[in-house]
């Protein structure tokens, strides 16, 4: 029997773009090669009872469009909203709790015990933040025009888009481009004196890429960051209620709703083609399963060079993938606590530890952080982004026990295998050294701990040198020139063959929209 | 700033016109003597011993290495014997010519390509994902060109146990000269007999040697691009960035160039594995076409003419021109020369050119413009077949 199309992984965006294709009537079959569903957005259970987020912490990026258009909250995607952005723990047990509300008087009155200016400049800084991702969020849910090719129906759609950049009037036009290439140090320095606030801040700058504060272009991923705040300025504080992995549980149940089938443990060898049109796949086994597409959801550099193969691709076009910043930077390490640890500084309650809890003082801290890591080595001092999902949601591990996810960075790839052998452990001591100078407890409430580094990320995920974003998601690498330029569109040198990734537009983060806008491509098409 | 080529003391001492040309960042003789025409006659009735180092050269190896090279060139290098040689073109995925060279086997695994530009880069990039390496040895090998109808005569003073006249047209051989290894490809650039002798740079000297001491008796002289130029335009064959642009260098649509559009079409095995830009091609042999490669006559009684317009003798260059110059038909542009000059051995003036396709048939009646004085005027020509000389001994065996 033929599918109308094969999606090989069941990440999130695979999920979605097969929830679309299902929904339009379309044939289709999911091919994860693990056990779970959800890729980097899963959730396992990793010790009985105790139920992680093992990829991404949550997914406050995910576009409403598509939990509305898949009704996916009727198949049980709920989320729990926390009030707290952000905590930033101290070493010092006196020193002014710094707190990122949800609620912008409530941040306000933190901030002023820190800095009056700063607590004054807040809420302009979240108005001004919030006009310039709006015209993030507007093209985020658009295929780029193919700027080789010119074609006006691919402009058509832009032109909206111009519009409302028109709209933005002549000072916003031209603070929007201005702040787009700058570093997050240069932007947040405009606003801010304090170095705590702007550490905390710029924390998420440097998500998913090697780069530091410091680096232009990284005042981008602050406003793509946050497209899931509310008003805290940082980034989302809304979690799935049953933990991430019930979003793909969520798109997974759509898909068989509409006759779809997904298949895990089922590893994909390689892609199947004659005469550079694609009509299949071969699974591990050897079984080839026919189709009259395929979709990748896998990363560029995997697709191109181990399911294709280069040798079937030109080399111009070879030479522009091998090109694609992927190394990995981010480690991961999950905690099964058996009480909640005190931070130094915490104020009462367990409030403020629902939000995430940021380790990175400064961004000369994150900077520093990032100098190990420009050299191959992970941060002697790094940066924590840490959430405790099971505060909101009790259901995710035994009672009076948490689950505590720690992304940590930088923990650069490293491909030498002596380097891979001890590095997980070396990442784990020292994250654990790390965080507990802020809660000298930690270490007594550890039952269990899960490390992942970018060796993992690629040898267990598939992600190619442990990349979360599949590719950076530097200015070079986005729009149209995401994953290269002149393949913007979804499409590949393979006739039949696309992609749905977060290697294409726009990029990493549980958003969906990848999935969502290669599914729309390709409904298109046929 | 160009650089000798190991052959540089040599050919130093006998450069008496001191004029010298950047030939792919190698000093390269223009002429010995002060003018080129000994050298050319030399070529053409004796022979001539050409310093060819500065051709890129590469070596592609490995388990993979045949597949990285069918999928490099539109020949089909799966038919290239150990000991063979194919002149072939290499294209990009659009079907637009990067480069042309000699491909040559040395053993199962193994293949020497040569190419006018630098190409280390987009070999590596093609051999990406194979299991084969590519190496420039540009810098390891001497290479010279023995050409002319006593060139095997000589090859075969200095190499008697060889049996070089049974080595055939586009075929190669490992053989020693007085003990200096040396490799002999029957190849060249002249459309005449002729060989091209490689060796080990360290060796080069000796071997020059070597060679100008045999040739002495037997009417040989060393000769410069000047010579050579002429040569190669009576053998009708392309230099690049004259005759075409590879496509690394074009810059605006019309100065791309297809395998086809060069005349090479013959070399395009489009029923061979996949290569780069074969489906480009296909889909051009499908549809014709734009342009088209040529040989041109040009009138010349017609020219002297123009010429005695103004009281003048034809006045044209003693050397093959590379200015590009317009082709007309009815008065429309219809293409450009890329090269000319006046045949000494043929007393012809001729030209190469890229022409509308429908334009390029053998007979076709065009005019090419001249300057006469100042005055653009058109000198009648006819399109004619390439090459315009070519003896049976180019090919011949022995």
């Amino acid at each position: 029997m033929t599918y109308d199309a094969i999606i090989i992984g069941g990440g999130h965006n695979g999920l979605v773009a097969a929830a679309y294709l299902a929904k339009a009537g379309r044939k289709v079959l999911v091919l994860e090669q693990r056990a779970v569903l959800g890729g980097a957005a899963a959730t396992e259970e990793v010790l009985p009872g105790f139920r992680f987020n093992t990829g991404a912490h949550d997914a406050g990026l995910f576009r409403q469009e598509i939990i509305d258009e898949l009704a996916l909250e009727k198949h049980g995607l709920s989320f729990i909203s926390s009030p707290v952005a952000a905590f930033t723990p101290r070493l010092q047990a006196d020193a002014p709790p710094l707190i990122l509300w949800n609620d912008l008087k409530k941040t306000a009155e933190t901030l002023s015990a820190i800095s009056e200016k700063d607590a004054e400049s807040f809420p302009r800084y979240i108005e001004h933040i919030r006009t310039m991702t709006a015209m993030l969020d507007e093209i985020i849910l658009r295929t780029p025009p193919n700027l080789f090719e010119n074609r006006f129906a691919d402009l058509t759609p832009w032109l909206k888009s111009g519009l409302k950049f028109k709209r933005m009037g002549k000072q916003d036009m031209m603070a929007f481009l201005r702040v787009l290439p700058m570093s997050a140090w240069q932007f947040l320095d405009e606003w801010f004196e304090s170095e705590r606030l702007k550490g905390l801040l710029g924390s998420t700058s440097i998500f998913g890429s090697l780069q530091g504060p410091m680096a232009a272009g990284t005042a981008f991923m602050l406003f793509y960051q946050h497209l899931g705040a509310q008003n805290s300025g940082l980034a989302s504080s809304r979690q799935i209620k049953g933990g991430i992995g019930q979003l793909s549980d969520a798109l997974a149940a759509v898909v068989r709703a509409q006759g779809g089938e997904i298949h895990t443990e089922t590893p994909v060898q390689k892609i199947v083609f004659e005469n550079g049109v694609a009509t299949g796949v071969q699974l591990q086994d050897g079984e080839i399963i026919s189709s009259k597409i395929v979709i990748s959801n896998a990363d560029p550099k995997r697709t191109f060079f181990e399911l294709v193969g280069a040798r079937h691709l030109g080399p111009e076009f070879n030479r522009k993938v091998r090109a694609i910043k992927m190394k990995g930077s981010t480690a991961k390490l999950n905690l099964a606590l058996s009480a909640l640890p005190e931070f130094v500084n915490a104020p009462s309650g367990q409030e403020h530890l629902q939000g995430h809890i940021v380790i990175c003082p400064s961004l000369e801290y994150l900077e520093r952080a990032y100098d190990d890591a420009k050299y191959g080595r992970f941060s002697e001092q790094p940066l924590l982004d840490i959430t405790i999902p099971s505060l909101l949601d009790p259901s995710l591990a035994p009672e009076g026990k948490h689950v505590m996810s720690i992304t940590m960075r930088y923990a650069p790839f490293v491909s030498k295998k002596a380097d891979c052998e001890h590095y997980g452990n070396h990442v784990r001591n020292k994250i654990i050294d790390t965080l507990a100078d802020y809660a000298p407890n930690l270490r007594d409430c550890i039952e269990h701990s899960q490390v992942l580094t970018a060796t993992e990320w690629q040898r267990e995920y598939g992600m190619t040198e442990g990349s979360i974003l599949h590719g950076q998601m530097g200015l070079d690498q986005l729009l149209f020139m995401r994953p290269i330029p002149g393949f913007g569109q979804y499409h590949t040198p393979i006739e039949n063959l696309y992609l749905c990734g977060a290697g294409t537009h726009p990029g990493g983060g549980v958003t969906g929209a990848p999935g969502r806008n290669a599914a729309k491509e390709i409904l298109k098409k046929r | 700033m160009p650089i000798p080529t190991p052959f540089h003391s040599r050919t130093a001492a006998l450069c008496k016109s001191h004029e010298w040309r950047d030939w792919a960042g190698y000093l390269a003789a223009v002429t010995y003597e002060p003018t080129h025409e000994r050298e050319y006659w030399a070529i053409r009735n004796s022979a001539g011993l050409i310093d060819v180092t500065p051709l890129f050269k590469y070596e592609i190896s490995g388990p993979e290495a045949l597949a990285v090279v069918d999928r490099i060139i539109t020949r089909d290098a799966s038919k290239c014997a150990i000991g063979q040689v194919l002149y072939t073109p290499w294209c990009n995925e659009a079907g637009k010519i990067v480069d042309d060279g000699t491909l040559t086997r040395l053993a199962e695994d193994r293949f020497r390509v040569t190419a006018a530009d630098p190409n280390l880069q987009w070999f590596e990039d093609c051999a990406f994902g194979f299991d084969a390496s590519v190496r420039d040895i540009t810098a390891e090998l001497g290479a010279l060109a023995l050409q002319g109808p006593l060139s095997l005569e000589i090859l075969r003073k200095l190499a008697p146990h060889a049996e070089i006249e049974k080595l055939k047209f586009f075929r190669q051989l490992e053989t020693k000269m007085a003990g200096i290894p040396v490799e002999i490809t029957r190849t060249g650039y002249t459309g005449d007999l002729g060989y091209e002798v490689w060796c080990a740079s360290t060796h080069a000297e000796k071997v020059w040697d070597l060679l100008m001491d045999a040739g002495h008796n037997y009417g040989m002289l060393p000769a410069g691009l000047a010579a050579l130029d002429i040569s190669r335009v009576e053998a009708g064959f392309l230099l690049a960035d004259v005759d075409y642009f590879s496509c690394r260098k074009a810059v605006i649509a019309p100065q791309f160039s297809s395998a086809y559009e060069v005349g090479l079409g013959w070399a395009v095995k489009l029923d061979k594995s996949d290569f780069v830009g074969k489906k480009a091609l296909q889909q051009e042999e499908q549809r014709g076409s734009q342009w088209a490669f040529a040989g041109l006559e040009i009138d010349w009684p017609e020219l002297e003419k123009l010429f005695a317009e103004f009281d003048l003798p034809p006045q044209i260059t003693g050397r093959a021109s590379r200015e590009g110059v317009p082709i007309y038909k009815n008065g429309k542009q219809i293409g450009k020369v890329t090269s000319s000059t006046f045949s000494p051995i043929l007393k012809k003036y001729l030209a190469l050119c890229t022409i509308e396709a429908q334009h390029a048939k053998i007979g076709t009646e065009i005019e090419m413009e001249v300057t006469v004085e100042y005055h653009r005027k058109k000198a009648p020509a006819r399109v004619a077949n390439t090459p315009f000389y070519d003896p049976p001994r180019k090919r011949a065996t022995f």
